[in-house]
């Protein structure tokens, strides 16, 4: 059988489950990689940013990639600055767009992040947009260069789990890069949902971050992902979804 | 006397020029930016006038505390008496929201005073202009060497203040001073006198981003009897400065009641739909609230808050945390550290620490100029860093780019 990989800009990785960046918290880097098997940890450019004491740079194992963010960006030209400084800092092609200018509920504007891949992907890099699942929005994105989708479940840090998921299905349907859920996410069981669906990797921190037992819940979250994954290529959820019968429907008609 | 003055503020000569005729505190000095359209600071005012605690009851307290999202509404239940037997919930609710949304990061700054030069007359602060007090100014080089002195302990983030004095520290002057602070330090912040909005714009080019007012009372009656004379007395320029720093490109505005003035219930209300307000019209604008409350000042050591004890300033902090949970929030060394060790994490989720509020104290043994007022806790960086570990949190020096 095929070795089941997740390939991103022309990049494999094996693990399915992305840590986010949302608390900062060095025990969750250490928890996500040894427990849950993470391969690409999110990092908020703002945060590594620092000049003395606790670098959270140095605490990124290494073999793990480094997925950048441009949280703090509120439109395309701040989100594209954000990202060069990455880049001169040593965090690799990746970059995940944020652009984001609501403090109340952190929903990402759609238009802006179009914008900032395009010019980011001319930039050659490996473009990883956050997004409110529209399908338009997606289809420009697509248009413009990303190397991946990233809807959202729900607002960032609300812990509300599958708010847009009719959505997410919509584009894990029409849309031909992998799709990763970004933000919303619960619990483990929402992170085996959306992978039984089809979507191609789940990103969380909030749910793990603030868990009782850090590296049990991250633990938690890579076995659901990988559950939900097995679910997706072993065609449960079209059970499911669709009749599909044992015996052809039509049979008992005269050929 | 006004009616209800907290009289630890008045001494004879405050008394004696209370009796002078003042200039109308509502009507804008030449110069002076007007926010034409905005109609922020009337819904502020007039919310603030409606606003009868007395008539909230623990059944109104119980609803608004069972809410996911909180309006106005709750938070004025939240602020009355009726909430204050529901503190403990209002505690655990309060440090659910702030984890949900800040998880375990607690920021820590420092401010920096450079000037402690003022002209204005407002009778309860230590840099007044008729204090006598010792005055000072520091210059380029000063201003680095202090900065240099701070930047060593490890943070990274510097508030700067002066004195409001235009004719001392003008524009150009902070503007300088920021442009110093942005080669030692990731993050800016202003708490200087209010500003015309290409002013703010200037100052966010030299390298700040965010912007600090306490409006100290939202009771414009009351605030013209406590600020005598000088800009500050024009009580709609203060108001509306955070706009104006938000049209001036800033990214985020702070507010605040100097709790312990007037009706700290009234004002606190006030500062949330100010806050509230001002975020819906600027949806992008980063929010933060401080809670400071009177303190004693050079010449007078009788200075207190009045009835806002800890146990009503704790009240107004959850009640701030519950009504905006996304909000930034500052706990002032006016607090004593074991209080400060407490709330961060459970409301607050900025500090700060190895504080002075004199001029030149951070690089010289020997203070320049005296302080605005008395802090009550005196730690040094290592010393807050360790406690904030303490109460398994962790500090954050930085998490902000200037772009």
């Amino acid at each position: 059988m095929k070795e089941d990989k997740l390939v991103i800009g022309g990049h494999e990785f094996s693990s399915r489950f992305i840590l986010g960046s949302g608390k900062y918290n060095l025990d969750l880097i250490k928890a996500a990689v040894e427990n849950a098997g993470a391969e690409i940890i999110t990092l908020a450019v703002r945060r590594a940013n620092t000049q003395g004491g606790e670098n959270i740079l140095d605490y990124i194992p290494k073999g793990v990639t480094l997925l950048p963010n441009t949280s703090g960006a509120r439109n395309a030209e701040e989100a594209v600055r954000i990202a060069r400084l990455a880049r001169e800092v040593g965090c690799g092609d990746f970059i995940k767009i944020e652009v984001i200018h609501d403090s109340k509920y952190l929903l990402p504007d759609n238009y802006e992040t179009i914008r900032a891949t395009e010019m980011l992907a001319k930039e050659g890099f490996i473009v990883m947009p956050y997004m409110y699942p529209d399908l338009n929005a997606a289809r420009d994105l697509v248009n413009a260069g990303a190397a991946s989708i990233m809807p959202l479940a729900a607002p960032i840090g609300s812990n509300k789990g599958l708010a847009t998921k009719e959505f997410i299905r919509i584009l894990v349907e029409e849309i031909d890069l992998p799709i990763i859920v970004d933000a919303g996410i619960g619990r483990p069981s929402q992170a085996c949902e959306v992978m039984e669906m089809g979507v191609d990797a789940v990103m969380a921190n909030t749910a793990i971050a603030t868990a009782g037992d850090i590296p049990a819940m991250a633990e938690a979250f890579g076995k659901a992902v990988e559950a939900g994954r097995s679910a997706y290529l072993a065609g449960l959820g079209r059970v499911i979804d669709k009749a599909s019968a044992s015996s052809p429907l039509t049979g008992f008609l005269n050929s | 006397m006004p009616k209800e003055m907290n009289e630890s503020i008045l001494n004879e000569e405050i008394l004696k020029d209370m009796k002078k005729e003042r200039i109308n505190h509502m009507e804008y000095m030449e110069g002076m930016e007007v926010l034409e359209d905005s109609t922020v600071m009337d819904q502020v005012i007039s919310a603030m006038k409606e606003y009868d605690y007395e008539r909230y009851t623990e059944a109104d307290v119980r609803r608004a505390l069972d809410k996911e999202d909180r309006g106005p509404e709750d938070f004025a239940a939240l602020l009355s008496p009726a909430a204050d037997p529901f503190l403990e919930e209002m505690a655990e609710k309060s440090m659910l929201e702030t984890r949900k949304h800040f998880g375990n990061s607690v920021y820590l700054f420092t401010p920096l005073y450079i000037s402690n030069y003022c002209e204005n007359y407002c009778i309860y602060c230590g840099f007044n202009c008729h204090n006598k007090i010792r005055r000072a100014k520091l210059d380029a080089e000063g201003i680095e060497k202090e900065m240099a002195a701070i930047a060593k302990s490890g943070l990274e983030e510097i508030l700067i203040l002066t004195g409001e004095s235009r004719h001392m520290s003008d524009v150009k002057y902070i503007g300088e001073a920021c442009k110093i602070a942005r080669k030692y330090f990731k993050m800016v912040g202003l708490e200087v006198y209010p500003m015309n909005s290409d002013e703010y714009a200037y100052l966010h080019d030299c390298g700040a981003d965010y912007i600090t007012v306490f409006q100290e009372t939202y009771n414009s009656d009351k605030y013209e009897t406590l600020h005598l004379s000088g800009h500050k007395r024009i009580f709609p320029y203060r108001v509306n400065a955070q706009e104006r720093a938000l049209k001036g490109g800033m990214r985020g505005v702070a507010f605040a009641a100097l709790l312990g003035l007037d009706d700290f219930r009234k004002d606190a209300f006030a500062t949330g739909m100010h806050a509230y307000l001002l975020q819906r019209k600027y949806p992008h604008a980063e929010i933060s609230f401080s809670c400071p409350r009177l303190r004693p000042i050079v010449n007078n050591d009788k200075i207190n808050p009045m009835d806002v004890h800890e146990r009503q300033l704790l009240q107004v902090m959850t009640a701030y945390r519950l009504f905006m949970p996304f909000a930034g929030l500052t706990i002032s060394t006016r607090e004593r550290a074991e209080f400060r060790d407490h709330v961060i994490g459970l409301a607050a989720t900025k500090i700060s620490a190895g504080v002075s509020t004199g001029i030149g104290s951070h690089s010289e043994e020997e203070e320049k100029g005296d302080d605005q007022f008395e802090i009550a806790d005196t730690r040094n960086v290592d010393e807050v860093v360790a406690a904030i570990k303490n109460r398994g949190l962790q500090p954050v020096m930085n998490d902000y780019v200037f772009v």
